[in-house]
């Protein structure tokens, strides 16, 4: 799945350390495809007891409707490592997520669904959320090649990403094919090792 | 140079290193179960793979399954559906299954171990974030996700960067009534759920010499709640005879020979970690949590953080909205609050130690007429060792309810929840909001504390009752 650079209006959720268990609650996870996660993504924040949208949470506001960029508080995605949380997230039609940190799991997951875990530092973070508090139109422009995050005020910052996952991101690299191709190198080390396990025996 | 354990786990496991890119690091045993792997086997059906190595990959079933009576069918249709997903997936691709018909059944955290599976040195991955429980062994165990799950199971490697160092010093002795949950819950409070991220941990010092292997489990299982990759104790007598004449282990000579290599695991003398944190057994007292992530812990006796002594807006924000969902205030103590359900269980705590435990403070004594308590053994063969020692007897007869082997309460996808609004204290590894229920609230704690609150009915400082 590749990245193309996104400009769009943010959906923030200041909250910090919002769990993969919030992102998509454990009864969805008895599904063995990975869609329709996006319809239950936010499931008990979003719909009350009887499953009707609750108006005063975010993602049933019109601020939702159309928007790529998710602002997030500090630790995003902790918790269980589910890929059903990113998922989920790009099925509602985020591209990417912006917050302080994130959690090692959900960033690695992210980042093989065409899901950008875009860092900023804290002043950063907190001009964004002034911003989309100020107007709920205000824009970010992120351009993925340069790394560049421009905020709705025209600043120009720089974002750090593995230079590899960029690649990938990118190039839409199969990191499965990518490993395949050593495949000489896997099987010399296995001819080295000792004390193996057999699951098999 | 000298090294870490975590540094020689790392070193011994890079097959390949392509500058710039990621280490292709060798996976020695993965762990499937029937949750996160339906769409890994799917993406290896259709780019026509096969698994690399199927005699490094083991599967069993435990979060989706009841742990009620085995002999009926699943009643949801949906769960039925994924555990008969695994099983197709296991037989088309070679892999073993120990299914629900199988009598070393388990927690996939639980079996491993138990088994022999996971041993020192190993790399050890499982799309599951509570994998670090093998680092008990002084293996590097992490959890990863579905894209991973099948990478390795068509390469048996995985792309990954090395992760930080962070030694967990937790010297002294732990007093009577505090237990190796109380040691994990209190880094977690101290350094937050945030606190290790891109770490991996090594726990050392006396009181962690001290702990049973069974108890580092404990330890290393909720690494990841503290955000670390992994969390690890490296190997020593204890691990060696925990391991040896279990089914995998190596025998006679082999034996030998690998426990004469693990030996050479340990941190090397003036190795440097990238961050060292102190958590001083000595002083340590039962801990319980009190809000909806596992840093948001106290000394059972203390009161509950008050929002308006609090100067971060954000901090401050975060704990108002958690004492709402968990219907508390600040300022007071757990201590005393109605209790509705005791979960025993889970990967955190459902070994046959936690089970004596539990049993030694139940025993002879009444659960609370207002408190449902689960017990949830960990695996058919902690089950059968519970049997021989007359643990379900003990639950029984104390008004337990005594149930087969899974994930069940700590996750909630089986059938096994609390409902909402309702009190739990439980054994378990996280208290998310909706994690053992919609709307349901968890006080996370160790066994010792859940038994004494069931018999209370309240939450109870087991100390008041040794």
């Amino acid at each position: 799945m590749t990245f193309q650079n996104v400009e769009s209006h943010m959906v923030p959720m200041p909250n910090r350390n919002i769990d993969t268990d919030q992102i998509i609650p454990a009864r969805f996870l008895k599904t063995i495809s990975k869609e329709g996660l996006g319809d239950n993504l936010f499931c008990d924040w979003r719909y009350d007891a009887q499953g009707k949208p609750k108006p005063d949470f975010i993602l049933n506001q019109p601020i939702a409707k159309g928007a790529q960029v998710l602002l997030a508080g500090d630790n995003f995605g902790c918790g269980s490592s589910r890929e059903h949380a990113p998922w989920a997230l790009t099925q509602f039609g985020f591209r990417a997520v912006i917050s302080t940190s994130f959690a090692d799991i959900f960033k690695a997951n992210s980042l093989k669904n065409g899901l950008l875990p875009l860092l900023v530092p804290a002043d950063v973070h907190a001009e964004l959320f002034a911003a989309v508090a100020k107007s709920e139109h205000a824009k970010v422009k992120i351009d993925l090649p340069n790394q560049t995050l421009t905020t709705p005020g025209g600043r120009q910052v720089t974002f750090p990403v593995d230079s590899f996952a960029k690649h990938c991101l990118l190039e839409g690299v199969d990191e499965i094919g990518y490993s395949m191709q050593r495949e000489a190198e896997i099987a010399a080390f296995e001819a080295k090792r000792v004390g193996s396990i057999n699951t098999l025996a | 140079m000298p090294r870490t354990i975590i540094e020689k786990l790392w070193d011994s496991h890079v097959v390949a290193q392509q500058p710039g890119a990621p280490a292709l690091l060798y996976i020695d045993l993965h762990l499937v179960h029937e949750v996160t792997s339906p769409q890994a086997f799917q993406g290896l059906r259709e780019r026509k793979l096969k698994v690399r190595r199927p005699d490094l990959t083991v599967a069993t079933l435990d979060h989706s399954i009841p742990t009620t009576d085995r002999s009926l069918p699943i009643v949801d249709q949906i769960a039925a559906r994924q555990v008969a997903q695994l099983g197709t997936n296991c037989a088309e691709f070679g892999i073993r299954l120990y299914g629900l018909d199988s009598d070393r059944q388990g927690i996939v955290h639980v079996i491993g171990p138990e088994l022999g599976l996971t041993q020192p040195g190993m790399t050890v991955v499982c799309g599951d974030s509570h994998t670090a429980t093998h680092g008990a062994f002084g293996a590097l165990a992490f959890g990863i996700g579905t894209s991973e799950i099948e990478h390795v199971l068509a390469t048996q490697c995985l792309l990954q960067r090395p992760s930080k160092t962070f030694e967990v010093k937790v010297p002294g002795t732990l007093r009577p009534g505090v237990s190796a949950k109380d040691i994990i819950l209190a880094l977690i409070a101290k350094i937050g759920i945030g606190g290790g991220t891109e770490s991996v941990f090594e726990y050392t010092g006396t009181a962690i010499r001290a702990l049973s292997v069974e108890e580092r489990m404990t330890v290393c299982n909720m690494s990841i709640e503290a955000g670390a990759r992994a969390g690890l104790v490296a190997p020593d007598d204890a691990t060696f005879q925990y391991l040896q004449g279990r089914p995998y282990a190596p025998k006679g000579a082999a034996w030998d020979t690998a426990v004469a290599r693990w030996k050479q695991l340990p941190t090397d003398e003036g190795a440097r970690y990238d961050r060292t944190v102190t958590i001083d057994a000595d002083r340590l007292e039962p801990m319980i949590t009190f809000g909806t992530n596992p840093g948001m812990g106290v000394p059972i006796g203390s009161p509950v953080p008050e929002p308006s002594k609090i100067s971060d807006p954000a901090e401050r924000d975060a704990l108002v909205k958690a004492l709402q969902y968990m219907g508390l205030e600040g300022g007071k103590p757990l201590l005393g609050r109605p209790v509705n359900v005791v979960f025993i269980g889970s990967c955190t705590n459902s070994r046959i130690s936690d089970l004596r435990t539990a049993a030694g403070v139940l025993k002879g004594r009444k659960v609370n007429p207002n408190v449902r308590v689960l017990v949830v053994p960990g695996s058919q063969e902690v089950k059968r060792q519970a049997i021989a020692e007359g643990l379900p007897e003990i639950f029984r007869a104390a008004g337990a309810e005594w149930r087969e082997p899974g994930c069940s309460m700590c996750i909630a996808m089986n059938g096994d929840y609390v409902p909402t609004g309702e009190y739990s204290v439980s054994t378990s590894n996280r208290n998310f909001e909706g994690r053992q229920g919609k709307g349901a609230r968890t006080f996370l704690a160790s066994p010792l504390t859940a038994a004494a609150s069931a018999i209370t009915g309240v939450v109870t400082d087991i100390r008041t009752l040794l």
